[in-house]
Formats: C-alpha cells, structure tokens, sequence
C-alpha cells in the first residue's frame, strides 16, 4: 500500500521515525543513535520506547524513563510508553471525556478495556507518538518500536480499528492518525538488521508484510554491527603464508613470543567477515536499490550506554551526510 | 538482584535435564538462538535418550523445517524422516517430530473443542472480534503456546516436549498468560459489558460505562463486542478450568525451563530479569544455554603482550620476514600493513571476549547446568549443524 515519493526524503527531514527489526540486532541503539543525531543537529527530538524495558534509559544514560517525557539534553527528550497513562491523556486531550468517567470504571479496569476491544492498546501506543506530530511539538519523533512481530500488529491497529469501529470518537481518531503515518513526507519505517542469516530473513519479510498491511513507508534499512573489511585480495595472500605453521613459527622466531592465538582470531574475524558479506549480498539483491541502506561498523568497545549511542550517532551522521 | 533458584541440584547437564523432565521451555530475548537451541535439544534428545520426542516453534522457520529434513512444518506435528538422519550418519535411538504454532489455528482448535454446540462454534469463528483476537493481536499468542503445549503433552503421545516461546519482550507474560485468561472470563466487566444485551434493564453499576463507551466506540462496536464475549462465556468453565491445568503443568517437577542468552548486556539483562521471575513464579530453570560465545583464547593475557609487541615491531620485522612471502608480489610494507591488522583485529575481539567474560560470570550459579556454544561461523543449515550445536550443550 505504501506509496513511492518522487522525491525521496531525507531520513531526519521526516516527523516520526519507528525504528523496528528483529530483536536482538540493535534497535534501541539505533533509536537513540538517531535521536542524538538528529538533537545535535539542532531538531527538537522526542525519543520514546514503547516496550517498557528500560534499555533506552541505558543508552541515554539517564534515569527510569517516565510516560512524561523528560528533557535529557539539548534538544533531546525521552519518554517511554505506559499505556494506562497514554488512555488517560488519550480521554483528556482527545475524547474530552470527564473526569468523573475517567476516573470510574474505565481507569479501574484498564487492562479488561484493553483485552477486551483489541487494537486499543496498539492505538494508544501508535496515537500518542502520532498525537506529538500533529500537534507539531518536536521537530522529530523517533520511537524505539516493538520487534518485527509486533509493529506490523501496532502499524496495522489504526486501519484494523477503522474498519471495526463504524462510528464513535475513536473512529474520528484512527482517520487523522491514518493520515499522518500513511504521509511518507512525515512518517517513516527504520528496520534494523545485522548481516546474519536470520535478521535479514526477516528485514525482507517485514518490509513485505508493511507494505502489504499498512500506508506506513520504509524510510531506511539500518545494518548494524558490520565487521570491517581485514584485507585485500593480495593482503589475503600474505595473511595466509604467514598463517601457516612455517609462516606462524617464522614470526614468532622473529618477535620471541607465540603468536598463534593471534592468527586463530584474525582467521575467526575473515570467517565471520565472509559469513556477513554473503548476507550483505543477499539484503542488497533483494531490496534492489529501492529504499536507502546505512551500515553501522560493529564497535569494539568496552563502553557501553551513552558513549556506545554517541559512537553510533555520529556513524549514523557519517551515513547520512 | 538475582535470586538462586538452585533447587535439587539433581541435574548437572542439559542430558541429564533432558532425561528427566517431560517439558522443557526455552526463553530468552530475541536474536540469541533460542529455536535453534529448542531443535538442538530435541534432536539430542532423539538420537541419545530415544522414545518420542517433539520440538514445538512459534517462528515459522522454514530454513529450520529444511535443516530437520522436511520441506515445512505447520501446525500438525510433523514427523522428522529418519532419511533425514541418515543422511548426517546418525541412527536416532528414538524418533523426533516438529510442529509450528499457528496461533490463528490453534485458537479454532481451542473454540471448537470449547463450544457447548455447533452454532455456538459457527458464531464465535465469524465474529469479525474474534478474527481480530486470535490472529492480529499479540497477546493472544503467549496464552496459545501454552494451551497448546498442554493440549499436546496430555495426549501422552510424547516422552519429551521442547517448546520455544515467543519472542515476548516482556518475558513472563507467557507464564502469567493462562491466569490472566481466567480473570479475564470471570472479570465483572465483562458482565457489565455485556449485560445491556442480556437484559434490557441496564444495571446501577454499569450504566456510566456503557454510556462512556458507547460514546467511544460507537454501539455497532460495542454490539459485536458484547456478542463476542456472551459466546465466549459459554466456553467459560471449561476455558477457566483449562487455563488452571496450564498453570499446573508448569509449576510441577516434570517442566523445566532453559534460559538463552548470548553474552551481549541486552540479552544478559533480560535473563537475569527471567531468572528472577521464575524464581519467584516457583518454576524450575533446569539450564542457562549461552549461545555464540567467543573462544577463550582471546582473552589470553600472554597474547595480549605478543599483539602490542607485534604492532610495535611491525616495520621492524617486515624487512626479514621476506622468506615467508616468497613468490608474492610483496614488499616489506605489505607485510608490515597485513601483521598490524592481525594483531589490532586480536586486540579488538580480545575487548569483546573480555567483556562476554564479564557478563558470563552474572549469570553463572543460577542454574543447575550452564552451557556455552561456541561461535560457529555460520548458521545451522542441516540436522548435522543441529546435533553440533547439541553435542557442545549436552554434558
């Protein structure tokens, strides 16, 4: 359903970002990563996570993160998804339903409300990122979204509900959000992958799967953790002599020391190289030039929360520039 | 805080896990490994302890349906060919089946079982909700795992279950997931929801609701919803009693549960949130599989000096080391670049080694049995890949 733009736009130029792929590959380090980017570039950015795990917080460095967003540097502000909080806003800012109402049977009984009408809980979460667009209170809303599995679920609840509910004030509420995550000028997909078997799999099923079941389009592939290229091809060569038991015994004669554990990892980093550039090869033939891809060099390093995002967000800038 | 859930302290190894319990669950966060562990074990289970056993997946994992040798399996269990083992030169002692979960099937199987009559049935499977819970919504599908593994390992057709979980990022909702079923259908609310459509006196109690939700949701809406749920309440007292069953089945000494993780924080972070969730749900973890781990070797102190030598003497060396590139079009600068980029390459993953040590020391202890796969170069392509990945686990 997604529509092409003639014009493609740039990734941060859009107004909400929903970054997603297959759990494990990186996303909230991408999420962040973006957000930082996009802060230091002067964008009032809000970034919120929707599974309320915590490790945005991690990677911002900054304490629990609350459904209110709290301000984290310049430009920068994070938030995470409480869905009991979003339904209460919800009823405030948009069902103007009183507070008698709200504090009766509906707020008591929030998770049945939530079972019971399916979608509502995808709709408050999807709603309130799309609320902040529409009502132009940042510049960029990234949000670190569920795995591959679950955002179709999210994208897809606002269409699922507009075609259940005929009537009502919800009704009106799916149609404005529809408008915004269906406007590929506002609204994008970042899917995240690494370049093993399975994270790509499933980054050429979920672009499938979005443009078959939702309007939202694909912004951008992130490939994250690729290892650097060791050698060229006459590198190779080199490496492979010395490789050998002669080779290994000559240098290590030459340095006085033992060197083998030396030649086993740098064989285990071209093996595991190797493994990741067929994949690439396999992300690359099937997307065929038809949405942007950023790579993202693995990182040794021993930090990890907010240098790590610094790190990544200035890789994403190097990408983007 | 991690708690030790170091229980009977009876079982050492996944084999000795293995040959003693009739369910084992594997979780974990996503991307760590955790089907290809589940069919690793199966298939060690198969070959080495024999009877039947069946390994149950929420992915539709068509290269894993290749790698067991069938073509795909669905929600049907599906035997494994003993060609298919033949083929890597192995002769299981006992047999192994596969079978996916369908969520959107197993909940027609679950209503058809349910439902007091055929109409009944015929109503709930068209109501336009239904389709909406069973196949789009997510939840739905961590209670439906269960169900089904109960409905397979009350059939008695299997001596040992393996059953992946979904990919749930909040861990434990699977476990709480028969409960919840049960609150859900004894819930007040649903009573007050669906009362206008019972009786046409509206009650004290639910009148304000219903009008704020029918201001909501418009009464087309609501309508459906209420049909939905006065259906599904015919199934109540078999569907409450069913999901206690569940809850049993879990708690008791036969199912175990395998942790996966790969030594990345993330990951690690997640299981030792899983650790103490079972713990405190009173479940048995049998085993932490840690999957992708990198050799030891890397961490070598000695190695370490030998690199930062050999990047400090590179240039040095180069010069007489012409004999080893004897033939290549290679001069003493080539092989100067070629050896600072083993030993800064070593230097690199020598950080990550390091910090997966690190991470490995939080999770050690909290299991009966910790077991670590090496990182293979590639993915698991056949039942051969399958018993590789299984033979390093096993004791």
């Amino acid at each position: 359903m997604s529509q092409k733009t003639a014009d493609p736009v740039e990734l941060l130029d859009r107004r909400l970002l929903f970054v997603t792929g297959k759990g494990g590959v990186g996303k909230t380090t991408v999420a962040a990563g973006l957000a930082l980017r996009a802060a230091s570039m002067g964008k009032r950015t809000l970034v919120g996570e929707i599974d309320a795990k915590g490790d945005l917080a991690t990677f911002l460095e900054v304490g629990p993160l609350a459904f209110e967003e709290r301000r984290v540097q310049e430009n920068l502000y994070a938030m995470c998804m409480q869905t009991e909080e979003s339904l209460k806003e919800y009823l405030r800012l948009q069902l103007k339903v009183p507070l008698l109402a709200r504090i009766g049977p509906l707020a008591r009984t929030f998770d049945f409300v939530a079972s019971a009408a399916p979608g509502v809980k995808e709709i408050l979460t999807v709603g309130k990122f799309c609320y902040e667009v529409r009502e132009r209170n940042y510049d960029l809303v990234v949000v670190d979204a569920s795995a591959s599995g679950h955002v179709v679920s999210q994208l897809a609840a606002p269409q699922a509900i507009n075609e259940l509910v005929q009537v009502g004030l919800v009704r009106n509420q799916t149609t404005w959000m529809l408008d915004i995550l269906g406007d590929p000028s506002l609204t994008g997909a970042v899917i995240v992958a690494t370049p093993q078997e399975m994270p790509v799999t499933e980054t050429i099923e979920l672009r499938d799967r979005l443009a078959a079941e939702t309007d939202v389009e694909i912004a951008a592939i992130v490939v994250n953790r690729v290892l650097p290229e060791l050698f060229t091809d006459s590198e190779e060569a080199i490496f492979e002599r010395f490789a050998t038991d002669e080779g290994t015994a000559a240098l290590a004669d030459a340095l006085d020391d033992s060197v083998t554990p030396l030649f086993d990892g740098a064989r285990l980093a071209v093996t595991l190289r190797r493994t990741q550039a067929r994949h690439l090869a396999r992300l690359r033939r099937e997307l065929d030039d038809s949405v942007g891809v950023l790579y993202l060099p693995e990182l040794f390093t021993r930090a990890h929360g907010v240098r790590v995002t610094r790190l990544v967000a200035d890789a994403l800038g190097e990408e983007l520039d | 805080m991690v708690a030790t859930s170091r229980a009977s302290g009876t079982t050492d190894t996944l084999e000795a896990l293995a040959a003693s319990r009739e369910v084992l669950v594997t979780c974990g966060s996503g991307g760590v490994g955790k089907t290809t562990t589940a069919a690793a074990i199966a298939a060690m289970a198969a070959v080495h302890l024999g009877g039947k056993v069946l390994v149950v997946t929420v992915d539709p994992a068509r290269r894993l349906a290749t790698a067991m040798g069938i073509e795909r399996f669905g929600n049907a269990e599906t035997p494994i060919p003993p060609e298919a083992f033949a083929a890597v030169g192995v002769e299981p002692r006992g047999e192994l089946s596969a079978a996916m979960l369908d969520t959107k099937a197993s909940w027609d199987d679950l209503v058809a079982r349910h439902a007091p009559d055929a109409a009944t049935r015929d109503a709930i499977l068209a109501n336009p909700l239904y389709e909406n819970i069973s196949g789009r919504f997510v939840q739905s599908h961590d209670y439906i795992a269960m169900e089904r593994l109960y409905d397979i390992h009350s059939s008695g057709r299997y001596d040992l279950i393996v059953v992946d979980t979904p990919p749930t990022r909040n861990a434990i909702d699977f476990l709480a997931a028969p409960e919840r079923m049960a609150d859900f259908f004894s819930s007040r609310l649903l009573r007050w929801l669906t009362a206008p459509y019972q009786s046409r006196v509206f009650t004290v109690a639910s009148k304000p609701f219903m009008n704020v939700a029918d201001r909501i949701l418009g009464s087309q809406f609501l309508a459906d919803i209420a049909e939905f749920f006065m259906l599904f309440q015919t199934m109540h007292d078999g569907f409450v009693e069913r999901a206690r069953a569940v809850q049993a089945l879990l708690s008791e000494r036969r199912t175990s549960f395998v942790v996966v993780s790969t030594l990345e924080a993330a990951p690690v972070a997640e299981t030792t949130y899983f650790i103490d969730a079972l713990a405190d749900d009173q479940l048995h973890l049998g085993a932490i599989v840690l999957n992708k781990v990198l050799p030891a070797y890397l961490r070598s102190t000695n190695a370490t000096h030998a690199a930062r030598a050999l990047t400090d003497r590179a240039e040095e060396l180069a010069p007489g080391l012409g004999d080893v590139t004897e033939g290549l079009d290679a001069g003493p600068d080539d092989i100067a670049r070629v050896l600072h980029e083993v030993a800064d390459r070593f230097l690199d993953f020598q950080v990550v080694a390091k910090r997966e040590a690190e991470l490995r020391k939080d999770l050690a202890d909290h299991a009966d049995a910790l077991a670590t796969v090496p990182y293979l170069s590639d993915d698991i392509g056949d039942l051969g890949g399958l018993l590789e990945m299984g033979g390093h686990i096993w004791r």
